[in-house]
């Protein structure tokens, strides 16, 4: 579950100031597949590095899964980059010198996972993309399609809380990126949060729903409602945590 | 995670093959530089110290300084002093001279020395053959010789040579034993020690001087031991007595064979510190190549490091990843310059037949520098990359 109430982020460029988000208030719901729409320049790269945490915001306060983020260090944000965010980036961004085997096992080493349960998770993941008979090849042995797969299979093995898409398809032909869209839906229907971040309206229709930034400002229309609105799907393995359940109550928009 | 990160290093190292090379090249050099020196330095300490202590290293030499002195010693005199005095145990007057020694297999100049029964014990000889001169040799200057090895095999083609005659200016000596060498070196040593040839025999004291013109009864240098090896006491005692005799430290030189020893360890002692230091520096520029080459690595791999963070990857792991990396180089670095020692060590013992061995402490300490090195180069791009920020990191191109 993702919340952003009022985020700011501000970059200073020279003297011009620059506001990347504005005030941005989001709300996506676990087990949600949900775009996020806007024309390049928007602050859809700020808005996703923030949701990965990969970045903090400025102003304004951010919870995932209940948590407020903005109060982490660095080796925490990468603990729960870890545990919570599956990333699927334009360029894939494998590691060329590993095999996609070891390119999945990655962040299971990073989360500590012993060698049995890691080799289990990533013949699980590689076999969900079709690509457990290539498992030992290189990045630059496989086509742009099948990176991207291994790249989904590294998010997917990670068992994440959401899996966060920043244009997917971009670097691929309209059959590959169908291909991958595909994958992505398969992950919703087993329950997944998906976040899709996209300028490509046909992509961004086969979410749910789109939310629209332009201008760092972002509109949500789901901000404000109630929380039954979105049917939460039954599968979601994630059962909310005690912490998340308490700082629920205490979250202003839920 | 350490174990994780040892096989990303090597793999890393083996995919930059040429670079790793280049990269270790400093520490193998360094390494190789140090152990090898080292090594020899220690080798021939060793063997020098080992000869030292044949020789005997409790011995004392005195030698009178001024020949026209009055109320020189006499032999009596000179044997007495190992009962007047607790902390010596034996002396020996000796003579020296080079004479013309004959046999019908060579005729060749000779080191004779004059002295007695004492001599052999102080110098620590064992007979090979035979038996050493005796009380009454000297009482009733018979005419009798004791040979060294290179002499019994020079003039009689064979060191069992007891009862054959060796002719000394002329005059017949009977052989009645001969002097186990034991081995090169130390007939190498005695030669540079003594200031004699390879040819050494000994005669009584008193047979000498009837044979050499300048050799007489009074001594002019004789050689002491120490009981258990007290030598110091035992030279100081000499000293003394030398002091109450004549009241001139001119008169007389005292010296001892631990003194060469002390001397010798401190020439090599100092050898080995120099040499170890050049070496060390050479390791420390081997360390600035590994810190070049991890700093180079660090910028080639941002993406990289942008990556593994993005997945989950904490500072600390990232920092280690890249130490692991830097000390691995220069690990690896040195267990092939150990290597490269060893197989240099074995090319030279079997050219210059010695037997030069690798020295364990000063691998463990090329162990521990090269470690050491590693991390002292490897801390500072370790921490660059550890403290990379994931979103600078990932759009780096």
């Amino acid at each position: 579950m993702i919340v952003f109430n009022n985020v700011s982020k501000i970059y200073h460029m020279g003297d011009e100031v620059v506001k990347a988000l504005d005030h941005a208030s989001i709300h996506i719901r676990q087990g949600e597949f949900v775009s996020i729409i806007g024309p390049s320049g928007s602050g859809k790269s700020t808005l996703m590095n923030i949701v990965g945490c990969l970045d903090t915001a400025d102003e304004g306060e951010y919870f995932l899964d209940g948590m407020s983020i903005k109060r982490y260090s660095e080796k925490s944000l990468a603990m729960i980059r870890s545990r919570k965010i599956g990333f699927i980036f334009q360029n894939f961004n494998l590691i060329s010198t590993m095999t996609a085997e070891e390119n999945v096992e990655l962040p299971l080493i990073y989360q500590g996972l012993s060698m049995n349960e890691r080799k289990a998770r990533v013949k699980e993941a590689l076999e969900m993309v079709d690509l457990y008979p290539r498992r030992k090849h290189t990045p630059n042995q496989m086509s742009g399609g099948q990176q991207q797969r291994v790249a989904i299979a590294r998010a997917m093995a990670s068992k994440p809380s959401i899996f966060l898409a920043d244009e997917p398809t971009g670097n691929l032909d309209q059959a590959t990126g169908r291909q991958i869209m595909q994958i992505f839906h398969h992950l919703h229907e087993q329950g997944n949060t998906i976040v899709l971040i996209t300028h490509d309206e046909h992509v961004a229709e086969q979410a749910d729903r789109s939310i629209k930034i332009m201008d760092g400002k972002v509109y949500d229309e789901t901000v404000g409602k109630e929380e039954t609105d979105v049917p939460v799907s039954a599968s979601a393995e994630e059962t909310p945590s005690e912490e998340t359940r308490q700082s629920r109550k205490e979250d202003p928009s839920a | 995670m350490i174990l994780q990160s040892i096989k990303m290093a090597l793999k890393s190292i083996k995919t930059n093959k040429l670079r790793s090379f280049l990269t270790m090249l400093g520490i193998i050099i360094g390494v190789f530089a140090l152990v090898v020196l080292v090594s020899l330095v220690s080798g021939a300490t060793n063997t020098i110290t080992e000869s030292i202590s044949d020789i005997g290293s409790d011995m004392i030499s005195v030698t009178m300084l001024d020949w026209g002195a009055n109320n020189r010693l006499s032999i009596k005199e000179v044997e007495s002093l190992a009962d007047k005095l607790p902390n010596v145990a034996a002396t020996a007057p000796a003579a020296q001279g080079s004479i013309d020694a004959k046999t019908k297999l060579k005729t060749e100049n000779v080191m004779v020395y004059g002295t007695t029964p004492a001599y052999a014990e102080i110098q620590g000889y064992k007979m090979k053959y035979g038996r050493f001169l005796m009380k009454p040799d000297c009482e009733n200057h018979t005419n009798v010789v004791v040979l060294n090895h290179d002499a019994a095999i020079t003039f009689f083609g064979r060191d069992n040579c007891i009862g054959e005659t060796l002719k000394l200016n002329g005059r017949a000596y009977r052989v009645i034993g001969v002097v186990d060498s034991g081995n090169q070196q130390m007939s190498m040593m005695s030669m540079l020690l003594n200031g004699g040839g390879m040819y050494t025999v000994y005669i009584p004291y008193t047979s000498l001087i009837r044979l050499a013109s300048g050799i007489k009864l009074s001594v002019d240098s004789f050689y002491a031991s120490a009981v258990d090896g007290n030598t110091g006491a035992a030279k100081d005692e000499i000293n003394d007595y030398m002091m109450d005799k004549y009241g001139d430290e001119d008169m007389f030189y005292i010296f001892s064979q631990s003194e060469i020893s002390e001397a010798m360890d401190k020439v090599t002692g100092t050898l080995s510190l120099l040499l170890g230091g050049i070496a060390a520096i050479s390791l420390l520029v081997g360390g600035i190549g590994i810190m070049n080459i991890m700093l180079v690595s660090v910028t080639e791999r941002t993406r990289e490091i942008g990556i593994r963070k993005a997945i989950g990857a904490q500072p600390g792991v990232i920092r280690l990843q890249f130490l692991i990396e830097a000390m691995t180089l220069s690990i690896v670095g040195c267990l092939l310059g150990i290597v490269l020692s060893w197989i240099t060590l074995q090319i030279i013992n079997i050219l210059a037949n010695v037997s030069f061995g690798l020295s364990i402490p000063v691998i463990l300490l090329s162990v521990l520098f090269s470690s050491g090195v590693g991390i002292l180069f490897g801390i500072y791009p370790a921490h660059k990359a550890a403290k990379m920020k994931p979103i600078d990191a990932l759009r780096f191109s």
